[in-house]
C-alpha cells in the first residue's frame, strides 16, 4: 500500500505545528521521519492516525483520498500505529489483550479464547515475534511488550505501521531485535513509518529518511548521508557531534562507595557489593545494560533507597545515614534518571522547578516566605544561560520539550556550588541539539574540578563524556577501564564477559 | 527581543484569565442549570400545579401558571431570606464562615494531595475544646475567647494531624481514616462527652452542652458576630501559605510530583503531616463559629452537614483560597434562603437547597456534560467566544 500526504497543515490557534508537509511512503519502505522533539513529528502522526483533523492538505490511500476522523478509520484503511507509551492492559494475557476490542466470540457475550491464542501463536511464529499468546502482559520485558503492540497492530490487518519513537525505551539488543522484525515485516510488503531522533538508527535500518524541522518537511535523503548532515539537516545548524574535551590531571577521590549493598522491595539483591571512587575533575561513567543495578546504586548515593550494607563517604566524611537533603546541601548535584517523575513537578511553573531544591537558600527565601523577586531574577538568568527554548518563565515544565526539560533540571543542578555531579541517563529523550550541550555543561563542570559520576546505557555517551570507565553487570561493577577501550571489549564486559578482575567486588551474595 | 518576550508575557496573561473565565463560565452554568433542575423540583412538588397536572390537557395554562408562580415565589423568598435585607445578609455570612473555615482546611489538604474528609470529626473535637474553656473557665474578654479559640485549633490540629502522621509512618489512606475518625468523634467521644459531667449542662439529662460564657463569645455587630471576619483572615493566610511560603511551595511540589519532591530533599511525611494538621486547624477555627460566634450549646446534630459541605466548598472553589470563599458565600446564602422558602404560601422544602448544592458541584465535577452544553459556542471564532461568555455570567 502506498501512501501519499499532500501539504498538509495543521494548525493550532495562531501555532502552526504542521507546514505544508509533503511525504510519499512506497510500500514495503521503512520511511524514517527523523526530527528533534516538538518538530511536529507526533502531530503529523495523529493526522495519518485519525486522533486529529488537519487544517488542510489532503492524505491519499494508493492515489485515493481519504479522511479520518477517528483511529478506527484509519485502521480500517490499514493503518496501524504503536504508540511510544503502549495501550496495553497490564492484567491480561497478550491473546487477550490483541483480542481487545475485536474479540472473537463462540456466542453472543462467550469469548473464544482458544482462537484469540491460536492467531497470535500464528503470527507471532509468521513474523518470527517469539510471543507466547498466555503470559500476562505485566510481567513481560518492554521490548516484548512492544511486540505486543505490533502484534495487535498486525492482527488488524496493518499495511503501514506507524512506530513512535519504538526505541526509546529499548536496550540495544532490543533494539536490534526491532530492527530485525522491521526488516522481515517489510519483506511481507509492509510499509514502515519509523519516527526517531536517534541518528546511528536512522542509518540501520531506513530506506529513506525525512528530515522534519519546526514543522516542515527540510530534506528527503538516503541513510548513505553521514550522521553530521543529518545532524545539520534536524538542527538547522552544523552541529558538533564530539564534545571538546581537554585532558585534565585527576584529583583525589571525592565520593566513595565502599561494598554498597542496595535490596530491592522484593527482597533481591540489586546492587550486590559495588565498591567505586569519583575523583575531583574527573568524568567517571558508569555502562551497562538497563537494569544491571545502575538506577538503585544512583539512588542510593542520595539518599533515596537504603545501602543495606556498606558506606558512602563525600569528601572523607560519612554519609550513608544522611537524608537525600543533607546530601544535596553538602553538594551533590542530582540529575535523575527518569525526569518526569523525580526531576521535576510538571505542573509547577519553571521558575519553581528551577528552585526546587534550592528554595530554603538564604538567596530565595526569607523566613518562613519565599523570596519571589530573587527566585523571578533566577529563572530569568538561567533561562538565559541554559537556552532553555519556552514561552516565559511561567511555562508549566510539563508543556516542555523532554530536551528543555532535561535543560530545567541540569540548570537547577548547576545553579549551586558542587562538590559531586551525579547524573543518570542526562541526554535520554534529549534531541541532538540540547545533548551537545548538555554534554559541554557537564564537560565544564568536571573542568571546575567537580567530581562528575555519569550513569549512561548509551555508548556514544560514555565515549564522549569519560575519562574512565566503569562497567556493571548484574549489580557489580565488573571493570574499570580506561576511555580508549574498543567498543568490542567493552560490550563484552557489559554482558558480563569477563569475571571481576579487582578483588574489591567480591562480597558474598547475601540474599 | 525583549518586545517579544513582552508579547509572550501579555499571551500568558491573556491565557492565565481565559482559563479563569473559563471556570467562572463553568460555574455560572452549573447554577444556572442546578436552578433549573430546581424550578422542575418545586413545581413538581407544590400540591396545586400537581393537582393542576390531572387535567393538564385540557387547561395546560393552569399547570403553567401554578407551577410559574410557585418557581417565582421560591426562588424570590430564597433570595430576599438569603441577602434581601441587613439580618438575612448576616445570617448568610454567618452560615458562611464555619463552611469557609472548614472548605479552606479541606482546600489546602487538597492541594498536598490528600483527601481530607474529616472536617467532620476535626470539627466535633475542636468544638468541644473551644466549649469546655468557654464555660468551664473563667478569663478576662477578649483573652477568653483566644483561648477558646487557641484550644479548638489546637485540638482540631492534633485530630488532623494524626492522620497525616498516620499516612507518613504507616501509608494509611488518609480518606479511610478520616471516615473512620469522623465516627470515632461523633459516636464515640462527642456521645461520651455530652453525658459527662464536664461538658453536659447542668440539670440537663439530654446529651447537651452549655453555652460558652459572654466574654468567650465574638464580638457582635447587630445581629452578626464576627466569626466572618476571622474566615476571611483565615482565607488571606492560606492563600499567602500556600503561594507565598516555602512550606506551600513543598506541600504544593509533595501533592503534585511526590517523587520529584522527595528527590529534591523534601520531606513527603513532614508535609503530609503539616498539610493535615493545618487541615485540622482550619476545621477547628470552623468550630468555634458555631460554639463562640453562634453560641450555640453543642448537641450531636449541631454540626449537621457542614464538614463535609466543606468538601464540595472546597471542590467548587477548585481548591483556592478566593473560590472557596465565595463558595462557602454562596453555600450560606442557599442554606439560609431555602429556609425562607418553606415559610412561602407553597411551603417549598428547605431540603431544595442541599438539593442545589449537590446539583451545582455534580455539574461542576463533571465538565464534559458542561463542555457538551457549550460545544456549539466553542467552535466559533474566537472574537464571538467573549460576547456569549459575558452573557452567560450575567445570566
Amino acid at each position: 500500500m502506498k501512501l501519499e500526504i499532500r501539504g498538509l497543515t495543521k494548525r493550532f490557534g495562531s501555532f502552526t505545528a504542521n507546514d505544508g508537509i509533503d511525504l510519499t511512503v512506497e510500500e514495503g519502505e521503512i520511511h524514517c521521519l527523523l526530527g528533534e522533539n516538538g518538530a511536529g513529528k507526533s502531530t503529523l502522526m495523529n493526522m495519518l492516525y485519525g486522533l486529529l483533523e488537519p487544517t488542510e492538505g489532503e492524505i491519499l490511500v494508493d492515489g485515493e483520498p481519504v479522511s479520518f476522523s477517528s483511529p478506527g478509520d484509519a485502521i480500517d484503511r490499514g493503518i496501524g500505529m504503536v504508540h511510544q507509551h503502549f495501550m496495553l492492559v497490564p492484567v491480561f494475557t497478550v491473546a487477550e489483550n490483541v483480542a481487545l476490542g475485536r474479540e472473537d466470540v463462540r456466542g453472543p457475550g462467550i469469548l473464544d479464547r482458544r482462537a484469540s491464542a491460536r492467531r497470535v501463536r500464528e503470527l507471532s511464529e509468521a513474523y518470527r515475534l517469539s510471543v507466547e499468546p498466555d503470559a500476562i502482559v505485566e510481567t513481560l520485558p518492554v521490548g516484548v511488550q512492544q511486540r505486543v503492540e505490533i502484534l495487535k497492530a498486525l492482527t488488524r490487518e496493518a499495511k503501514v505501521l506507524i512506530l513512535d519513537e519504538p526505541t526509546a525505551v529499548l536496550t540495544p539488543q532490543e533494539t536490534d531485535e526491532l530492527f530485525a522484525i522491521m526488516r522481515r515485516l517489510k519483506a511481507e510488503g509492509t510499509s514502515i513509518i519509523f519516527i526517531t531522533h536517534k541518528l546511528r538508527e536512522v542509518r540501520a535500518v531506513a530506506d529513506r529518511i525525512s528530515v522534519i524541522r519546526r514543522g516542515k518537511v527540510v530534506g528527503t535523503t538516503s541513510p548513505q548521508a553521514s550522521e553530521a548532515e543529518l545532524a545539520e539537516l534536524m538542527v538547522g545548524r552544523k552541529v558538533n557531534l564530539v564534545v571538546e574535551k581537554s585532558e585534565r590531571e585527576a584529583g583525589a577521590p571525592v565520593l566513595s562507595a565502599r561494598d554498597l549493598v542496595v535490596v530491592d522491595p522484593r527482597g533481591h539483591q540489586v546492587v550486590k557489593g559495588v565498591s567505586l571512587d569519583v575523583r575531583a575533575g574527573e568524568v567517571l561513567c558508569v555502562a551497562g545494560v538497563q537494569g544491571n543495578g545502575q538506577t538503585e546504586l544512583v539512588k542510593s548515593l542520595l539518599g533515596l533507597v537504603r545501602a543495606e550494607g556498606g558506606s558512602i563517604t563525600l569528601a572523607g566524611e560519612d554519609i550513608t545515614h544522611d537524608s537525600p537533603r543533607a546530601r544535596l546541601e553538602r553538594g551533590i548535584g542530582y540529575v535523575p534518571e527518569d525526569r518526569s517523575s523525580d526531576g521535576f513537578v510538571g505542573d509547577f511553573s519553571i521558575r519553581d522547578n528551577l528552585v526546587l531544591d534550592l528554595f530554603r537558600s538564604e538567596q530565595f527565601s526569607r523566613g518562613p516566605a519565599l523570596a519571589l523577586r530573587a527566585i523571578a531574577d533566577n529563572a530569568e538568568a538561567r533561562i538565559e544561560e541554559f537556552d532553555i527554548r519556552t514561552p516565559s518563565a511561567s511555562t508549566h515544565v510539563a508543556a516542555l520539550s523532554g530536551g528543555n526539560q532535561q535543560k530545567v533540571v541540569v540548570a537547577r543542578e548547576m545553579s549551586r556550588p558542587l562538590t559531586v555531579l551525579i547524573a543518570a541517563q542526562p541526554t535520554r529523550g534529549v534531541d541532538v541539539g540540547s545533548i551537545e550541550f548538555i554534554h559541554q555543561r557537564i564537560i565544564a563542570e568536571r573542568d571546575q574540578g567537580v567530581a562528575v559520576l555519569i550513569v549512561s546505557t548509551e555508548l556514544d555517551e560514555v565515549y564522549a563524556l569519560a575519562d574512565r570507565i566503569a562497567v556493571m553487570y548484574d549489580g557489580r561493577v565488573v571493570d574499570v577501564v580506561g576511555p580508549d577501550t574498543p567498543r568490542e571489549e567493552i560490550g563484552l564486559l557489559m554482558a558480563g564477559g569477563r569475571d571481576s578482575t579487582d578483588g574489591q567486588n567480591d562480597v558474598e551474595d547475601i540474599a | 527581543m525583549s518586545e517579544a518576550a513582552a508579547t509572550v508575557q501579555e499571551e500568558e496573561k491573556q491565557e492565565r484569565s481565559a482559563r479563569l473565565r473559563d471556570d467562572i463560565v463553568t460555574t455560572m452554568l452549573a447554577i444556572v442549570a442546578a436552578l433549573l433542575i430546581g424550578a422542575v423540583l418545586i413545581a413538581f412538588s407544590y400540591e396545586r400545579s400537581l393537582d393542576s397536572l390531572s387535567y393538564v390537557f385540557s387547561y395546560p395554562q393552569d399547570f403553567f401558571r401554578h407551577s410559574g408562580d410557585a418557581i417565582w415565589t421560591s426562588y424570590e423568598a430564597m433570595v430576599k431570606g438569603s441577602v434581601g435585607s441587613i439580618s438575612a445578609l448576616s445570617e448568610t455570612l454567618e452560615r458562611a464562615a464555619p463552611l469557609i473555615c472548614a472548605g479552606l482546611g479541606v482546600a489546602l489538604a487538597f492541594r498536598a494531595g490528600l483527601f481530607n474528609i474529616g472536617a467532620q470529626g476535626q470539627m466535633i473535637v475542636a468544638a468541644l475544646a473551644a466549649g469546655y474553656v468557654g464555660w468551664t473557665w473563667d478569663l478576662p474578654v477578649g483573652l477568653h475567647l483566644l483561648v477558646s479559640i487557641g484550644a479548638a485549633v489546637v485540638v482540631g490540629g492534633c485530630y488532623g494531624g494524626f492522620v497525616g502522621a498516620l499516612k507518613a509512618r504507616t501509608g494509611a489512606h488518609e480518606v479511610i481514616t478520616t471516615i473512620m475518625l469522623n465516627y470515632i468523634a461523633l459516636l464515640g467521644i462527642l456521645a461520651f462527652a455530652l453525658l459527662h459531667p464536664a461538658f453536659q449542662r447542668p440539670g440537663q439529662t439530654e446529651p447537651l452542652s452549655d453555652r460558652v460564657a459572654d466574654s468567650a463569645a465574638y464580638p457582635v455587630i447587630g445581629d452578626l458576630h464576627l466569626g466572618i471576619l476571622v474566615a476571611l483572615l483565615a482565607a488571606a493566610l492560606t492563600w499567602w501559605i500556600l503561594d507565598r511560603s516555602t512550606l506551600g511551595f513543598q506541600l504544593k511540589a509533595v501533592g503534585s510530583n511526590p517523587e520529584a519532591a522527595r528527590t529534591a530533599g523534601m520531606s513527603v511525611p513532614m508535609a503530609y503531616t503539616s498539610a493535615m494538621v493545618l487541615a485540622g486547624v482550619f476545621s477547628g477555627l470552623a468550630a468555634t463559629m458555631l460554639v463562640n460566634g453562634d453560641r450555640f450549646a453543642i448537641s450531636s446534630t449541631l454540626f449537621g452537614t457542614i464538614g463535609f459541605d466543606a468538601i464540595t466548598v472546597a471542590l467548587l472553589g477548585r481548591g483556592k483560597p478566593l473560590g472557596t470563599v465565595l463558595a462557602g458565600l454562596l453555600f450560606g446564602a442557599l442554606q439560609v434562603g431555602g429556609r425562607a422558602m418553606e415559610a412561602t404560601s407553597v411551603g417549598t422544602s428547605p431540603d431544595l437547597a442541599q438539593v442545589l448544592q449537590a446539583l451545582i458541584v455534580l455539574f461542576v465535577a463533571a465538565p464534559a456534560l458542561i463542555a457538551a452544553l457549550t460545544r456549539r459556542r466553542r467552535r466559533e471564532p474566537p472574537p464571538a467566544f467573549a460576547a456569549p461568555s459575558t452573557q452567560e455570567e450575567a445570566a
